[in-house]
């Protein structure tokens, strides 16, 4: 069985905003699709629509010729529809094998048929490669692993039609070659994939045709092998990508400052061992590393998030050692997390109190002046270029690239001398990126020493003056400008370089 | 180092509020005056079914009455918005009621005058109530126990020992003592019982310290996600503990207002204070699971808990015994129109 999918006039509204405009477009079985647009360009939620988590406005879902009204995603999921999502949907204190059946349990009269179920995930399991025993908690696997396992589910449901999220968003680049070559092996067996991603180099290699949507619309279809990915990008923004990356400043000189940051021999136990780095000021100091090298929790126990020990940790000269943010952001060093949602914002608050939280001390005299907070909020929202509607709405309101934004404004209104971004571009489209990377630029020039931790080596080799490489805890190397490539970055970081430290 | 204010740049510029912002912010004003437009209905069948229910006397009988219970409401809500619960705090104030009474009976017998007696008893309310919020917050905070388990465990402890120092009757306030510190239940203010004067100055200060001080954001920021604001260099576990404490002191000044009453501390002082107090916080509308809520909300919450009461004591409609059961179907009720907010 095969399934032939027709969008036609796709509608959908959440209250009153529209947000798909009559999308129309066809999937034929047995491709592997790419699936392109900004962050609010609609491709989620068509996705959603699809897969039977929302419902539509408007239009006409036609399956294989049929059109259709899913009550749920159960109802996709026996037309062979399934979505991975991008947060997984997995029950961490179950077994793999309970995930696999959850909502579909095999039954034996009243009780749970344990053994057929462990049985049959053992052979979906096979199928996608995952060395695991069905009885294994999904809370012992590591991220790539729950991926595998998600897809495993799909299979157990005679998935015909699998949509992935941003699948690779938090995978190793060993872990993602796997992950393609699994696509590969699936749509060999005839299952057609739709696959979204920000990753266009991912897009141009796996997939055999793009579609391309914006601001809730459809643009545009290509086969994949007549685009070029910068055609690509250009049909995503709708607009000439000329230059993503702002131009690097000569460096000349800057080297014989005395350092804003200097950290020896940082240990945060079980993560980081012996870290050394010096950060100056306008400088953009990179680190590069896969999943799992240290670096965020490196930097967590520098803030004094977690445990950690050094030698000598000076910022601005002085001597300091952080035993929580606050303390590290009264001496002017603030961080801003990976975890967006988890430990960035307070999505349901508004824009103001997320603002100034980290220097809420500034507006209390004693009593808060919320016109002071406004005024700031209008002038961030200005200098930091967020696109709202209003003033007054919560951040949740905001789309993911102008949460960034908005996240990045406020670990800079302390007023920090260095400042720690986390991966400040996951999970934000091409044009927001670019916004991004000019504010980085322009932190830097104001003096402050910026670090910038980043899996996306374009990110790192297009903005930093120099990039640190960890792996497995240990800084491998530090590469100034004439040395960044995307080969020298792998080879530190995945420990097949030869020749040592330039 | 000269560092400038980050330059400003070209962006286009907040667009006017568009109706659906208006629509939505009006929706959740609506939603704000829902337990007033409740205690309204509810003193027009008051006023209905009897005659005396709308008389000063009998308004200000109800805030006297509901002075305690609001009071400890308006800490509980602290507690509540920061994620946090304290079940502690009908034990508690029986507690401190039982202490405040020895300590009283025992300087007014080593000769201290009267007056200074009950002054000395009063202070000694605070700071146990202060006390007993720090050794939960600790507990919670650097005990890494949860609030639920630390404060259903004093709430045990706090009765017991209570119980014991009663010798399982009561303490009673001698006689000397009584009527000097009865005028701060039965006294009045301006023709407002002092009870209820003491209820209005703690509630605004309780509003104003929630919604303009930043220990007030930071308790609704701790609440709303604790992780996202520990990261924004907010002091989580200092901040939580003053919330504790605080609770703590507004039970405190709950008991030193309760003890003239009766002159007596029983095991049975303070029963399902805890109870009220919740209920009160949560038909005002503020979220059990944290990081929003209102002091005013509380107010009429706890106001709106009592007149009930009142409206049942006044008529023969529904018998007295019932009074907790009416309460308990309140709470459900207003939980249930609640539950689409989130």
């Amino acid at each position: 069985m095969s399934v032939a999918v027709e969008f036609h006039e796709i509608v959908k509204f959440f209250g009153p905003v529209r947000v798909l405009h009559g999308v129309s477009f066809a999937l034929e079985p047995g491709h592997v699709y790419g699936l392109l647009g900004e962050n609010g360009a609609g491709k989620s939620t068509l996705m959603k629509i699809l897969a039977g988590y929302e419902a539509l406005s408007g239009g006409e879902l036609r399956i294989n010729g049929r059109a259709v009204h899913f009550s749920g995603s159960r109802a996709a999921e026996a037309e062979g529809i399934v979505l991975i999502h991008q947060e997984f949907n997995l029950a961490d204190d179950l077994t793999i094998a309970q995930n696999i059946f959850l909502g579909h349990e095999k039954r034996r009269g009243l009780l749970l048929d344990d053994d057929t179920m462990r049985n049959e995930a053992a052979v979906v399991l096979e199928q996608v490669g995952l060395k695991a025993h069905p009885d294994t908690p999904v809370r012992n696997l590591i991220v790539a692993e729950k991926q595998l396992v998600e897809i495993a589910k799909a299979l157990a449901r005679k998935a015909r039609l699998l949509i992935m999220d941003e699948p690779t968003a938090t995978l190793t680049p060993g872990e993602t070659e796997r992950l393609f070559k699994l696509i590969a092996q699936l749509n060999a067996s005839g299952v057609t994939i739709v696959y979204i991603s920000h990753k266009l180099d991912e897009v141009e290699r796996i997939t055999s045709e793009v579609i391309v949507m914006r601001d809730g619309r459809f643009v545009a279809r290509e086969f994949t092998r007549n685009v070029t990915r910068h055609q690509m990008a250009n049909l995503m923004v709708g607009r000439e990508l000329s230059d993503l990356f702002p131009s690097k400043k000569t460096a000349a000189g800057e080297s014989e400052q005395e350092p804003l940051l200097r950290v020896q021999k940082l240990t945060v136990p079980g993560w980081a061992h012996d870290v050394s780095f010096e950060v100056r000021s306008g400088e953009i100091f990179g680190f590069a590393g896969l999943v799992g090298a240290g670096r965020t929790e490196l930097f967590e126990g520098l803030l004094g998030l977690r445990e950690h020990h050094a030698e000598r940790i000076e910022l601005s000269g002085r001597a300091v050692r952080f035993r929580n943010p606050r303390e590290a952001a009264d001496q002017g060093l603030t961080y801003l997390s990976e975890d967006r949602k988890g430990k960035g914002l307070h999505v349901a608050f508004g824009l103001r109190e997320n603002l100034t939280l980290m220097a809420l001390k500034r507006y209390a005299r004693p009593w808060l002046n919320p016109k002071g907070e406004q005024q700031a909020l209008r002038t961030a929202v200005k200098t930091f270029g967020i696109r709202t509607g209003s003033l007054d709405i919560r951040a949740s309101s905001l789309s993911g690239g102008n949460q960034q934004k908005l996240a990045l404004a406020k670990v800079l209104h302390p007023d920090p001398r260095v400042v720690v971004l986390d991966e400040p571009t996951r999970g934000v489209d091409v044009g927001a990126k670019r916004d991004i990377y000019f504010l980085i630029q322009k932190i830097a020039n104001e003096g402050r020493g910026v670090i910038v931790i980043s899996s996306e080596l374009i990110e790192l080799i297009g903005l930093c003056d120099r990039v640190a490489v960890m792996r497995a805890g240990r800084l491998q190397a530090t590469l100034d400008a004439e040395h960044l490539s995307e080969e020298a970055l792998i080879a530190h970081a995945t420990g097949t370089h030869q020749t040592g430290t330039h | 180092m000269q560092r400038e204010p980050i330059k400003q740049e070209l962006t286009e510029a907040p667009k006017q509020d568009t109706a659906w912002t208006v629509a939505t912010r009006s929706l959740a004003r609506l939603h704000g005056i829902g337990p007033v437009v409740g205690l309204v209905l509810l003193c027009v069948a008051g006023t209905l079914l009897n005659p005396d229910f709308a008389t000063f006397d009998n308004a200000m009988n109800v805030l006297t009455r509901t002075a305690f219970i609001g009071i400890i409401a308006v800490g509980m809500c602290f507690v509540i918005i920061s994620g946090g619960i304290d079940l502690s705090v009908g034990s508690m104030a029986a507690l401190i009621a039982g202490c405040v009474i020895l300590l009283m009976n025992r300087l007014g017998l080593a000769g201290l005058s009267p007056v200074a007696a009950v002054i000395f008893g009063m202070a000694f309310a605070l700071m146990l109530g202060a006390l007993f919020g720090l050794a939960h917050g600790l507990l919670i905070t650097r005990g890494r126990i949860e609030p639920f388990i630390v404060t259903l465990g004093t709430l045990g402890i706090f009765r017991a020992y209570l119980t014991y120092f009663a010798e399982g009757g009561a303490i009673t306030l001698d006689n000397v003592l009584s009527d000097v510190y009865s005028p701060v239940y039965y006294g009045s203010l301006i023709a407002i019982p002092i009870p209820v004067f003491v209820f209005a100055v703690v509630s605004v200060t309780g509003g104003l310290i929630l919604n303009r001080t930043a220990y007030g954001r930071y308790v609704q920021a701790i609440g709303s996600n604790e992780q996202v604001a520990r990261y924004a260099a907010v002091d989580v576990d200092r901040i939580k503990v003053i919330t504790y404490m605080l609770l703590g002191t507004c039970v405190g000044v709950a008991t030193l207002l309760y003890v003239p009453r009766l002159g007596s501390a029983s095991p049975s002082t303070g029963l399902l204070w805890e109870l009220e107090a919740i209920a009160a916080v949560i038909v005002g509308g503020t979220a059990l699971k944290g990081g929003h809520g209102s002091i005013t909300g509380t107010v009429i919450g706890a106001i709106l808990l009592s007149v009930i009461s009142n409206i049942l004591n006044l008529t023969n409609i529904i018998s007295v015994y019932l009074n907790a059961a009416v309460q308990g179907f309140v709470i459900i009720v207003v939980a249930f129109l609640q539950r689409k907010r989130k």
